[in-house]
């Protein structure tokens, strides 16, 4: 292991560290969404996921 | 004063403060990805080493976190957020020096497809004007599970780790753009240059990632 994963390795860990309590705080104070909303979040994935693949193709 | 008159003024001026809102966030953020690229250019043709790339990206995020929060609601946010979308755009030059020597359509099309991408989901928030208020917990916590994932895979080197993360980053971002433009459309962010440091880390994660499964699947190893 090179000193540049090292780097890494501590850089994400610092984000985890920081990132944390922002995450705590929006699982708890977000307001939550229906299946509909989701649903139509998934669609929107899909489709993404759909013009990712045909990148994939043109390379 | 006639209420009805004030509820049409009030409402009125507040479309006016969200147009102007989007209007500043996309100058801001159309002129940072431009000077970013420029950089990235530079990290290109000095060949800039990994840990200089490292060491730009560590720079950039200590300045995201620690004083662009500070200075975002003053004429000094500018210069910082150009600061910031530098170093980062600088700390692309190793990974963009790498895919160019392998196959340079790949650089190409990551770049389009990010762009196509971005474009789409802001074209939808923006018309449809959803409120994707309810992804912030899925989304911090899909963050936080792709960096822990990606600090683990340092120790493990399983390449379909690396590839499922990227997949994840893509989701990831794009729920970031769509939750950051809806949040401008609805109310949720008033600062133009928060919103445009949100929305241009999203971007530039997701050309990452899009380059490395392009990088995986190209045809011309």
């Amino acid at each position: 292991m090179d000193w540049i994963q090292i780097g890494t390795a501590i850089f994400l860990g610092a984000m985890l560290i920081f990132i944390f309590p922002r995450m705590r705080h929006a699982v708890k104070n977000a307001p939550k969404g229906s299946n509909k909303d989701w649903l139509n979040y998934l669609m929107i994935m899909v489709v993404v996921g759909l013009f990712i693949m045909l990148l994939i193709q043109m390379v | 004063m006639n209420p009805n008159y004030s509820v049409a003024t009030h409402s009125s001026s507040s479309t006016l403060a969200t147009n102007k809102l989007i209007r500043n966030t996309y100058t801001l953020l159309s002129m940072t990805l431009l000077f970013s690229a420029g950089t990235a250019a530079v990290g290109v043709m000095m060949n800039l080493s990994q840990g200089m790339a490292l060491g730009a990206t560590i720079a950039a995020i200590a300045v995201l976190w620690f004083v662009l929060p500070r200075t975002a609601n003053s004429a000094m946010g500018i210069p910082v957020i150009f600061g910031v979308t530098g170093l980062l755009g600088l700390g692309l030059g190793p990974v963009l020096n790498y895919y160019l020597a392998v196959n340079p359509s790949i650089v190409m099309t990551a770049l389009g497809g990010t762009g196509a991408i971005f474009l789409g989901l802001s074209a939808y928030a923006l018309t449809t004007r959803k409120d994707f208020s309810f992804m912030a917990g899925f989304l911090m916590v899909g963050m936080f599970v792709v960096i822990g994932a990606s600090l683990l895979n340092i120790f493990l080197s399983i390449p379909v780790l690396s590839l499922a993360v990227s997949a994840a980053v893509i989701m990831i971002m794009s729920g970031f753009i769509l939750f950051q433009t809806s949040s401008m459309v609805n109310g949720g962010e008033t600062n133009y240059i928060m919103a445009t440091a949100s929305l241009f880390l999203s971007i530039i994660n997701m050309f990452q990632a899009l380059l490395h499964i392009l990088g995986a699947f190209n045809n011309n190893d």
